[in-house]
């Protein structure tokens, strides 16, 4: 690593846009780059990450203004440079991999066309040289098939390699600095640590500069050689990245590694209030669920994880009635449920509640806070009136918030009120099962934290039992008393908690708890090398 | 990070919620930003729309009243002359406003009624229903409009109630198409399968999880069939067929008093005078689609001025 400095940044001052007026998003930060060097950038979602990455690079998105400060890149005074000198260094001296690769590429042309664009423009190589030296990327950012998967279209290939080409894209100009915009956050565990690698080896090997924001610490852990947490626009505190893991000094960056100490012991019983016999189910002819049976013991959490099209989510739409099974049963407390959801009774249906990903989709953006948790108390419970709005409180208290709540639209409310919401209108039909799906994957850490609680409160208040769909060990290990793991839309075993996380473990199991990134220096590599020895397959 | 809380509290996360405006403070707010167009548009329609509530009051004869001398010039007593058979045609005009707007209106509600009620289920349904329908619209489509009309009025008869139904449902096709696509984004929605889990009817997932989110562009889409509905009315009266005499209404009037126009070398005002409910009609056409031009760009976000 050398030491000159890259990129210095000093007293950035961005304001956003918004009620009429212009607010401060970024209040006064400084950053400074050296070459070769990789900063993490953390904090939630709000904090101002991305904002000031891409201040990086001299841009700040529509709405957005550079209101002072400076940033000095290479010596270019970037607040002072002209549109076309910015444009000049943009894709060739410095790149930007988004979060989501998908929207990202353009769906009608070829992967390989795309990549070279940038560093065909300012037309020192020949097409021809610029498709090798793309092919060779590929190849560094360990691509399946490096010849020819560049002439695949973007949705010819999976999330992962899709995250890979863009990282290579990048690269294909050799800039000094890549701002990483939360590459990862899309991606399944197990892909993620296959991704995280072939970023982290081309960077080292091309000795470029890297900005790499997230909100996962674990991950900035493994990729970063210096971390800055941010919160509300400001800096919070900056250390080198072993520091910052054994001493972080400031309260907020203790309390990002909250939900990671969050621990429950598994318990069951043997009183199930659901059990699913043999479900096998298709969308249209496309089979989703083999031969699938689980059970949920009574009050208690039922974990189901896997990477995404695993069918967790397949399996609570059977539950649910959504997608009736092709052979099979459910049964809930010992009586078997009409497979279609038109032909159950209000009765069952009240008795299975739901709560989805994302709470911003699951409320009707037009409708108040006191119609979405009062609709399910008078559909079931035909309250009405005083009775209605009376419980309406009580249930909002319960899940911490208060009534000034009730008159709200969902656009008035963060994403962890959202969810909460989402959480009451659940309870409010006095549900016995509640289907939790990714229900924190949205969230930021300490939101998660006590979205987690409150989920382990009711349950222990209300005795209600919930199935938990997610991809997130981290959570399993917090709320689970028992585990599903689901590969391919089969059920690859269930049990305990502590006996699935205990060897010995069927190899899959063994793949997923081990892509879970933990803070560990050195992680990365381990993990890595113990993929690719599980899983010679690739990650399609 | 000073306003930060230490402590973590879901109560805390969007602290400060702006005071809500009322719904009048905020439209208020809107209207003072709207531009001129808009506002001339709007002022049009205020005043077609007293003059046709007004009508009576207004109208210095009957609506048809017949006096002795036919194709009276423009004077004193009969403001704009009168037409074939002795009637002031000021008056006329003036009644005019109020069937033409109102049978145009009482149409066009009919339309949204059963196009958007159709279009909406369809949505919901999907499957066989959305497939009947559809298809039972492409046909309806897929014959000319106006001749159909002509067609259907012929065998029903020209009565008021028969117009407003035969064009409803001829433009319901349409409304049918918007809403259709419009409500399909939004039925997929989580809130609407919630809605379904929950086990709500039809009508509930309809009126209160899927309705109040196309609004907007159902909104604009009233406005402009409207006007086509209004069009439609006066080329029907034009030919004949659609409001009968002794009725006023600006179709009939252009086409009773377009003899006049050759006349225009010889008295200018006369030439003028078939002119006028033709004006009447563009000038309506045109602030209506002012109104929802604007309505249009504060929904969707769209600003090409900038």
């Amino acid at each position: 690593m050398s030491t000159d400095t890259l990129l210095e940044m000093k007293n950035i001052v961005i304001d956003g846009f918004s009620d009429e007026a212009w607010h401060p998003i970024i209040k006064g930060v400084d950053l400074t780059l050296k070459r070769g060097e990789v900063l993490g950038l953390i904090g939630e979602s709000g904090a101002g990450k991305s904002t000031l990455g891409l201040a990086s690079m001299g841009f700040a998105r529509p709405g957005c203004r550079l209101t002072s400060g400076e940033i000095v890149f290479d010596g270019v005074d970037l607040m002072k440079a002209s549109e076309a000198e910015k444009q000049a260094l943009r894709g060739t001296r410095i790149a930007y991999v988004a979060q989501s690769a998908a929207a990202a590429f353009n769906p009608a042309h070829r992967l390989i066309s795309q990549t070279i664009e940038a560093s065909m423009r300012n037309g020192d190589r020949s097409e021809a040289e610029a498709i090798d030296d793309a092919k060779a990327l590929y190849a560094a950012m360990r691509l399946p098939d490096p010849e020819n998967i560049g002439f695949r279209y973007p949705h010819q290939v999976s999330g992962g390699q899709l995250q890979r080409a863009m990282t290579a894209m990048a690269m294909s100009s050799r800039p000094d600095l890549i701002i990483f915009d939360e590459p990862t956050t899309a991606l399944d565990v197990t892909t993620q640590v296959s991704v995280l690698a072939a970023m982290k080896d081309a960077v080292e090997r091309f000795d470029t500069a890297a900005i790499y924001i997230t909100h996962d610490l674990a991950v900035v852990a493994q990729m970063a050689d210096r971390i800055k947490v941010l919160r509300y626009g400001e800096e919070v505190e900056e250390a080198e990245t072993a520091e910052m893991l054994a001493h972080p000094k400031e309260a907020y960056t203790k309390s990002l590694w909250a939900v990671r100490s969050i621990e429950k012991k598994g318990e069951t019983s043997d009183d199930h209030i659901l059990e699913i016999d043999g479900v096998t189910a298709a969308y249209g002819t496309v089979p989703v669920l083999h031969n699938v049976s689980m059970s949920v013991p009574r009050g208690k959490t039922v974990a189901v994880v896997g990477e995404s099209g695993s069918g967790k989510s397949t399996t609570a739409r059977v539950v649910t009635g959504l997608l009736p099974p092709m052979l099979g049963e459910v049964r809930f407390n010992g009586e078997v449920l009409p497979a279609d959801l038109k032909a159950r009774s209000k009765d069952q249906l009240q008795r299975i509640q739901m709560i989805y990903q994302m709470a911003d989709t699951a409320m009707n953006p037009r409708h108040r806070v006191a119609d979405i948790i009062g609709r399910p108390l008078e559909f079931y419970r035909g309250m009405k009136g005083r009775e209605r709005d009376a419980e309406v409180i009580r249930l909002l208290e319960l899940i911490e918030l208060d009534e000034s709540f009730a008159d709200r639209l969902p656009g008035e409310l963060s994403g962890g009120q959202k969810q909460r919401i989402c959480i009451a209108r659940a309870l409010a039909a006095d549900p016995e099962l509640i289907i939790c799906d990714e229900v924190t994957s949205a969230l930021d850490q300490v939101v998660q934290e006590g979205i987690l609680k409150l989920l382990m409160r009711l349950q222990e208040k209300l005795g209600v039992s919930y199935i938990f769909i997610t991809h997130d060990i981290a959570t399993v290990q917090a709320i689970a008393d028992e585990v599903v793991v689901m590969l391919q839309g089969k059920v690859v075993e269930q049990g305990v908690k502590e006996s699935i996380f205990e060897p010995p473990f069927p190899a899959y199991t063994e793949l997923l708890l081990a892509s879970v990134p933990t803070m560990e220096p050195g992680w990365l590599e381990q993990a890595n090398a113990r993929q690719a020895r599980l899983d010679a397959g690739g990650d399609t | 990070m000073s306003d930060a809380p230490d402590t973590y509290s879901a109560k805390d996360e969007v602290g400060q919620v702006l005071t809500r405006r009322s719904r009048r403070e905020r439209a208020w707010i809107e209207l003072k930003k709207a531009p001129l167009t808009a506002w001339f548009g709007m002022i049009v329609i205020a005043v077609y729309v007293l003059v046709a509530v007004f009508a009576p009051l207004i109208a210095p004869y009957g609506e048809a009243e017949v006096f002795p001398q036919p194709y009276a010039p423009w004077s004193g007593e009969f403001l704009l002359g009168t037409d074939q058979i002795g009637r002031d045609i000021f008056s006329r005009l003036i009644y005019g406003a109020r069937n033409t707007i109102g049978i145009a209106i009482m149409t066009t509600f009919l339309a949204f009624l059963v196009g958007g009620g159709l279009g909406l289920a369809a949505a919901i349904s999907r499957g066989w229903v959305d497939q009947i329908i559809s298809r039972a619209v492409d046909v309806l489509m897929a014959i000319p409009s106006l001749i159909f009309a002509l067609m259907l009025l012929s065998i029903f008869g020209s009565s008021v109630w028969s117009l407003v139904v035969i064009i409803a449902l001829l433009d319901s096709t349409r409304v049918f198409r918007l809403t259709r696509a419009v409500a399909m984004n939004v039925v997929v929605m989580e809130y609407v399968e919630a809605a379904r889990l929950r086990g709500e009817g039809l009508g509930w997932i309809m009126r209160r999880e899927i309705l109040p989110n196309i609004m907007p562009p159902l909104v604009a889409e009233f406005g402009l069939r409207f006007c086509f509905v209004f069009l439609t009315i006066a080329a029907l009266s034009f030919l004949g067929v659609g409001i009968q005499p002794p009725t006023a209404d600006w179709g009939s009037m252009v086409r009773e008093n377009a003899s006049l126009i050759q006349f225009a070398q010889y008295d200018l005002k006369a030439g003028i005078t078939p002119l006028l409910p033709a004006g009447a009609i563009a000038l309506l056409t045109v602030a209506v689609n002012f109104v929802v031009d604007w309505f249009l760009i504060k929904t969707s976000g769209l600003r090409d001025e900038h």
